[in-house]
């Protein structure tokens, strides 16, 4: 009853219930931070904008990107991953959803910035539907914690425009 | 003589009650390990609702040995979901990304290109030949949460097999010893 073998068993289960509990908790932490972040993306130019041969539209721009994500951020966060997406719809499809830019926020510090990039992914459409289209570009954030429950959400900006013509 | 033969009798009777009793404690174990399983698919949708990450792909998020829970729903799929799926003809289920997405006007089926965030490039180098995009039935689910090391018995009693054995041997030892 009182062998070695018992009470290390019972040690460990008690440590691991324990763990489970205190992972849980820490989880639960989370949903107590009400973040509020902000976001602004300039499309600054558009470089070249082609059909390519296997006939689907692509364009590539440069960007300006700013954003403050820091109220994201809580003790049981380890980073913050965060992208652009480009979201607009054709005849064909009813969404379509591409991502132009991705980043990883490993701390709070890092959670305001502003960068000027092109597209790091190809903006490619299925087919030949992007002249004069308009677009939505949405800043989606995914908060990983520590341990615990994944939150995502997203900023839709919308107004913007592809050129008429390809160039 | 005749007692001789009670003797043995009994002594053969007991042992074979023993061992079948603990067959059958052991067999108990066992079956509720698989009824919890069981369950877990169920209540989460998924084939396999709980993976354990193989790869550095998706570092510094997920490492090596991290355990991740999966859910699937009837949600449509959208970027920046993480999703776990099959490419044909792999076993091993892949932990990526949603980079694109180009949902179909009349079938409201979709195709979902992923990468891992660590990887440079996306992932049609790990699809099937000629397969450009995944669709949903390649998806196995949805991460929805995440423990970290705790994936590292499973990753380490894969890739050493020998310490699976010495694990099941010990373990069968300690309940045919046990005294109840």
């Amino acid at each position: 009853m009182h062998s070695f073998g018992y009470r290390a068993n019972s040690l460990l289960t008690f440590a691991v219930t324990i763990l489970a509990v205190m992972c849980a908790m820490a989880s639960f932490s989370d949903n107590l931070n009400t973040p509020s972040p902000s976001s602004q993306v300039e499309v600054l130019s558009i470089n070249w904008f082609q059909r390519q041969p296997n006939g689907n539209d692509e364009v590539s721009m440069t960007l300006n990107i700013s954003a403050n994500l820091q109220s994201m951020f809580t003790w049981n966060t380890k980073q913050v991953f965060v992208f652009l997406a480009a979201e607009y719809a054709t005849p064909k499809n009813s969404l379509n959803q591409v991502s132009l830019w991705d980043g990883i926020i490993p701390s709070k510090e890092h959670a305001k910035f502003w960068i000027h990039t092109t597209n790091k992914y190809r903006f490619t459409d299925q087919g030949s539907n992007l002249r004069g289209k308009e677009f939505n570009l949405t800043l989606h954030w995914h908060v990983m914690p520590k341990t615990g429950k994944m939150f995502a959400d997203k900023i839709v900006m919308t107004g913007f425009r592809l050129p008429e013509e390809y160039r | 003589m005749g007692w001789i033969g009670e003797t043995v009798d009994s002594i053969k009777s007991i042992q074979i009650r023993q061992v079948l009793s603990q067959a059958v404690s052991l067999g108990m174990i066992v079956t509720s390990a698989l009824i919890i399983w069981k369950a877990l698919m169920c209540i989460t949708g998924s084939e396999s609702p709980v993976v354990v990450v193989l790869s550095g792909s998706m570092e510094p998020g997920f490492k090596r040995g991290d355990i991740l829970f999966l859910h699937m729903s009837k949600d449509p799929i959208r970027t920046g979901e993480i999703v776990v799926f099959n490419v044909d003809g792999r076993e091993i289920p892949i932990v990526h990304r949603v980079i694109k997405v180009h949902e179909r006007q009349d079938t409201g089926e979709v195709d979902v290109l992923t990468k891992g965030d660590n990887n440079y490039g996306d992932d049609r180098l790990l699809y099937a030949h000629g397969q450009l995009w995944l669709q949903r039935h390649h998806i196995m689910g949805r991460a929805v949460g995440f423990l970290p090391y705790v994936g590292w018995v499973t990753i380490i009693m894969t890739e050493k097999p020998l310490i699976k054995y010495v694990l099941i041997g010990a373990l069968g030892l300690l309940v045919i010893t046990s005294k109840d």
